[in-house]
């Protein structure tokens, strides 16, 4: 096989595995294509499977002939390997590192994955564009189905099909796509079946310097306002940002000509910012050895937790222009693939109360996310410890997925999932065996075969012992809209992810343990109390009935 | 009731202290002679005790009125909007005679009456028995005996009558040590670990200056030393930074030379002092009462309060304690100027650690009252009871509380107490409603006859335990449990319950802990049903084997009528309710609707009735 030449030792004896909070484990390492595995060949201690996907950076030291590898994961999580014998740690190193660094997606383990439990439902098709769209359809008869980018020529980071205003003609959209950034004329992300109005998203319109404009695009969005309505245009970036993209080419909607809209500028960050935030968080919280006002400054500096309000915010404020102030509205930032969805997905969770459920949470990241060409790919190639700049590598979704905790906090009893569903969805959107989170578009995965060569998450996911990890006992489903707090007070960090390595959790575990059991035993005591009552009334008919049979 | 000019002011407006927009409700304001009143237009109420008031502030005169801002001690700050300047004046005038009095007599505690007769209200004084707690951690034994030496309060004014101090510590060593220390708080028990056979204790510091020795206060020393046969030496803990424990030297005071006391080991643990603690509780609440506070002001602003460092200074201290004890049987003497604040922090906390007894509702209050009131923390003027040197008031207290919370979050199956009994505790230290916390030590508490003119609070908690208990608590695993809490800086978390009690809209609007004390609450009572209605099919069965025997025995078995069993009507019955109330979301009315802060842009267009489809049927409070 193709991984032989990289592999230069397959396997190094007396290996010591140190993890944080573990006893240090020695055994046998071994490296396959895809898998770091250290086996001490004992019952009772746990063994380490590592994907290489997984692992970010490596660093490596020497004292006499023992060398030390350090693996930082993508995870976050950071292990610790001591090789004795100088050839075989370097020989391990370099071909952790070509195997961690593997350019071509076909060589990803999910190619190769061969899944070990039973498929209940095929996770290609458990959320098609068709089924999202009958959701619809049943309450509004503007909208339609559009195949115009059936072979991914109009748009190449939009999906196939895609849902537009049912007055708009094909022809149109192929002109407004030419209007807009990459290609990405607006289309529906959510229809608010509470007051029919709707969320929007698209790339920023090409206006340039000398203001283009463009008579479809207009249209388009015009179509979907009511008669003397107003709609909002959320730009994600800062006016001072959005002005300067028309040097490149960019730009916003001018008053002028889309009178009947109003213009909100927000400034989320994007890329590197983004990045150098997601490294400088990791950093602080890794350091066990801040004193109070350190940890404290560096947890500022990170800026993390501004992202975060920024986003809650943007997405807050485009909830509240459709529930409260009756107004559909359109999002968009630069090249709408990122920021755009964070706020179209996030407005989604606080309006509507199937995205928190399980099912509901999957069909979003499909739709919003995988559909809608959040360029994965790209974005999760690395992670906290890279230390070569890449241009393209950001923590998008796992500042997302960051939102989402910060809401479930705030509403613990809202979400049908918990936090270990969230922390699942962060660790295989860097690294998996499955193909979800492969590619950057419909269009790559298209391209590769996906559904054809590898498993998908929700096949996996969506199993009854694996669903009843995910599932949050507290769950009781509510028609509310849910509105976060977004001041500091509010925020706090996501321990279960940037503190998961560094701490022990034990007690905080047992306690949800004993939260889990109490509910349990809540539900055991109402099923009884029912039978019971049940019995007695049945004993009590019996008897009112019994009795004047024996005066016949 | 003199200081009282206008007892009701309408039309006058409750500014949302975090909104941007100048959201404002509008109400009548009643003046009593304890409590200031705000009832909206929706019939909510605000309460704010006179006693609970920090300060009171008429600021610059606006056109919709006179702004008065009031900021209380349990962190709660109003901003009313009163129509007429007059009005404001007399109100701003009566509050500040009111939240500042004089005399001992005219607190609250004099006039409170919550309708129990003097059995009942001595009975309320005599719950906490410390003589009992000495018994229960096993003193006096074969090393510690009660000295009689302050009986009369003669030795120490600030020490209790009952004191603990080892067998072999004669009387006038006693004395003599007294003399070599700070307002004569001489080393006594504090804490006595049982199976360790080490002790934590407590003084004040010696007056030592640069160079004076004191023989007895070294056989004292000594003395304790003995008292562990467990350890050959024993720590003196200094809680203060060392420069400030030097700079006492040159006011005659200091710390405790090595070289003089044998075997001591001798160690500074860095606490700052009460001014430092005061101002940076102030720069706190500055910051967090910003409006419109961004992440990173809200960081910085967090890092400059040097607030949870000064937290983690005093956990890492108790941490130490605990440690000595635990690891190496070694007892503990810790003191810091005069051993009222931060060895009473440091010392009931780290009891707090070792025993699981004081992470009860019980033994809180027991260890309240052994570390902090009797031992003479002066509450009336680190709280500001009376109107006095400001200078004076601090919150140690409320630092120790939130150190216990710090250990609740750390440990959540530890404390039998949840998070609202330590809320509580902290609003009756400053209410003066209870006689518990008012005077600043035993003596003087004797003097104001508070055991006669006022009530315990212990009592009132212990009635309304339920609302106190924490869910989760499991007390079997932790009996022997000594708590080994984790210091790392990203272990401290601002406390947003404590200081953001009142301001409800930056809560989580569902409250995991509510619903599980309600679950486990619904479970009793479904237990108890359960057994009601097996007992009540075991009555049924019986009646009808009798049934059956006498039918046997007239000869007349009729069989069952399949019919009849079909068309058993059954009902479900609905269960006990599962608490909606709870589940839903709180604050989903138009008085509480942060939706509007997201973005300035919508302040204008705000409507006046904001339509509600959903929410409001289900809202709590």
């Amino acid at each position: 096989m193709e991984f032989a030449e990289l592999i230069k030792t397959p396997r190094v004896d007396n290996v010591v595995l140190h993890r944080p909070f573990y006893p240090a484990v020695e055994g046998t390492l071994c490296l396959t294509g895809h898998h770091l595995i250290l086996s001490s060949r004992q019952d009772n201690t746990e063994e380490l499977w590592l994907l290489h996907s997984n692992i970010d950076a490596i660093d490596k030291r020497f004292v006499g002939s023992l060398g030390t590898i350090i693996i930082k994961c993508k995870d976050f999580r950071i292990i610790q390997l001591d090789i004795p014998g100088m050839e075989e740690c370097l020989n391990i190193a370099s071909s952790i590192e070509a195997l961690s660094t593997l350019d071509s997606i076909t060589l990803m383990y999910p190619f190769f994955y061969r899944p070990m439990f039973e498929v209940i439902e095929d996770g290609w098709h458990s959320f098609l564009p068709e089924q999202e769209f009958e959701l619809y359809s049943s309450a509004t008869s503007e909208w339609r189905l559009s195949y115009v980018n059936k072979e991914f020529a109009v748009c190449p980071s939009y999906p196939p099909i895609v849902i537009v205003p049912k007055s708009i003609d094909d022809e149109a959209l192929r002109k407004v796509a030419t209007f807009r950034h990459g290609g990405r004329f607006p289309v529906l992300s959510y229809y608010y079946k509470k007051n029919g109005m709707v969320i929007m998203r698209s790339g920023q319109p090409l206006t340039g310097t000398n203001g283009r404009r463009c008579k479809e695009d207009e249209k388009l969005i015009n179509a979907t306002l009511r008669a003397g309505k107003r709609g909002y245009i959320i730009d994600t970036r800062s006016l001072n940002v959005a002005q300067q993209a028309r040097a490149r080419g960019g730009g916003f909607e001018q008053e002028a000509h889309y009178p009947q809209w109003r213009r909100i500028h927000k400034s989320i960050e994007r890329y590197h910012v983004l990045q150098e935030s997601l490294i400088k968080l990791v950093e602080a919280c890794n350091d066990q050895t801040h004193n109070m006002d350190r940890w404290l400054s560096k947890l500022e500096a990170s800026n993390w937790l501004t992202h975060i309000k920024e986003i809650l915010t943007t997405a807050c404020l485009a909830a509240q222009c459709i529930d409260r102030e009756g107004a559909s509205i359109l999002i968009h930032g630069t090249e709408g693939t990122d920021s755009t969805l964070q706020v179209t997905s996030l407005a989604q969770i606080i309006l509507d109360p199937r995205s928190r459920t399980i099912r509901g949470f999957e069909a979003l990241v499909e739709r919003e996310w995988l559909q809608a060409g959040h360029p994965f790919q790209q974005r999760c190639a690395q992670s906290a410890y890279c230390s070569s700049k890449q241009k393209w590598e950001a923590p998008v979704f796992l500042l997302f997925l960051d939102c989402v905790w910060q809401i479930l906090r705030q509403f613990p009893c809202s979400f049908e999932f918990n936090e270990h569903f969230l922390v699942m969805l962060f660790e295989h959107a860097y690294a998996s065996q499955f193909g979800t989170f492969l590619g950057n578009n419909e269009s790559e995965r298209c391209k590769l075969k996906l559904q054809q060569k590898t498993m998908s998450l929700w096949s996996w996911v969506n199993r009854p012992s694996k669903l009843c990890q995910f599932t949050n006992p507290l769950f009781e489903a509510n028609n509310l809209v849910i509105w976060p707090s977004v001041a500091p007070q509010s925020l706090q960090l996501w321990e279960g992810i940037f503190l998961r390595w560094n701490r022990s959790s034990k007690y905080q575990d047992e306690a949800y343990e004993e939260v889990v059991n109490i509910i349990e035993y809540n539900k055991e005591l109402q099923a009884k109390v029912n039978i019971l009552r049940r019995q007695l009334a049945e004993l009590e008919t019996e008897d009112s009935c019994g009795r004047p049979s024996e005066h016949p | 009731m003199e200081h009282i000019r206008t007892t009701k002011v309408e039309q006058v407006k409750l500014l949302d202290r975090f909104s941007t927009s100048n959201k404002s409700l509008t109400g009548t304001l009643y003046l009593t002679a304890t409590h200031l009143l705000f009832i909206d237009s929706h019939q909510k109420e605000t309460w704010i005790l006179h006693h609970h008031i920090a300060s009171v502030e008429k600021l610059p005169l606006t056109t919709s009125g006179c702004p008065l801002l009031i900021q209380c001690k349990n962190f709660r700050t109003v901003h009313f909007i009163v129509p007429r300047e007059r009005d404001c004046h007399d109100i701003y005038n009566s509050l500040l005679q009111l939240s500042k009095q004089a005399k001992y007599e005219d607190l609250y505690a004099f006039s409170y009456n919550p309708k129990q007769n003097d059995s009942e209200r001595l009975q309320g004084w005599q719950l906490i028995d410390l003589t009992e707690e000495y018994k229960r951690m096993g003193v006096p034994n074969s090393n510690w005996q009660l000295s009689d030496a302050n009986r009369e309060y003669k030795i120490c004014e600030t020490y209790p009558r009952e004191l603990y101090v080892p067998r072999i510590a004669s009387k006038p060593i006693i004395v003599g040590s007294s003399k070599f220390r700070s307002k004569g708080r001489f080393p006594v028990l504090s804490y006595y670990h049982q199976d360790k056979e080490a002790a934590i204790c407590r003084c004040s510091q010696p007056l030592s200056g640069f160079s004076a020795r004191c023989l007895e206060d070294e056989h004292l020393l000594q003395a304790i030393g003995k008292a562990n046969p467990a350890s050959r030496y024993m720590y003196v803990v200094d809680t203060r930074p060392k420069l400030n424990a030097m700079a006492n030297r040159a006011a005659g005071k200091g710390y405790e030379n090595e070289d003089n006391y044998s075997n001591i080991r001798f160690q500074f643990v860095g606490i700052e002092n009460i001014h430092v603690m005061r101002s940076s509780l102030q720069k706190l609440l500055e910051v967090n009462g910003a409006k419109g506070l961004c992440v990173s002001d809200f960081y910085s602003g967090l890092e400059s309060s040097g607030w949870l460092r000064h937290i983690k200074a005093v956990m890492d201290a108790a941490i130490f304690l605990a440690k000595a004890v635990m690891a190496e049987s070694a007892s503990v003497l810790v003191h810091c100027s005069d051993g009222w604040d931060r060895t009473s922090q440091v010392c009931s906390l780290g009891s707090l650690l070792l025993d699981s007894y004081y992470r009860t509702i019980r033994g809180f209050m027991v260890l309240i009252e052994k570390d902090w009131i009797s031992f003479g923390h002066k509450f009336s003027e680190r709280c500001g009871h009376l109107d006095g040197d400001p200078k004076e008031v601090s919150p140690v207290f409320t630092q120790f509380l939130e150190c216990v919370w710090h250990l609740t979050e750390q440990f959540p199956q530890a404390f039998e107490f949840n998070e609202a009994f330590l809320l509580q505790i902290h609003e009756h230290i400053h209410s003066c409603q209870f006689g518990n916390f008012l005077g600043n030590c035993q003596k003087e508490r004797e003097e104001l006859k508070l055991e006669e003119k006022t009530y315990s609070l212990w009592p009132f908690l212990l009635d309304d335990q339920k609302k106190y208990l924490n869910p989760l608590y499991s007390s079997k695993s932790q009996r022997l449990m000594v708590l080994e809490p984790n210091t790392v800086s990203f272990n401290f978390k601002f406390w947003r319950n404590m200081y953001h009690q009142f301001d409800r809209t930056l809560h989580p609007r569902q409250s995991v802990f509510n619903i599980i004390m309600n679950m486990n609450e619904q479970n009793k009572q479904l237990e108890e049903d359960i057994k009601d209605l097996e007992s009540k099919i075991k009555q049924h069965k019986n009646k009808q084997t009798e049934d059956i025997l006498t039918k046997e025995l007239l000869n007349s078995v009729h069989p069952e009528s399949p019919a009849l069993k079909t068309s058993l009507c059954l009902k479900e019955q609905t269960l006990l309710p599962v608490n909606d109330a709870l589940r839903a979301i709180e604050g989903s009315n138009p008085a509480d609707n942060r939706y509007s802060d997201y973005a300035e842009e919508f302040s204008k267009s705000e409507p006046t009735v904001v339509s509600l489809e959903y929410g409001v049927a289900r809202m709590t409070c």
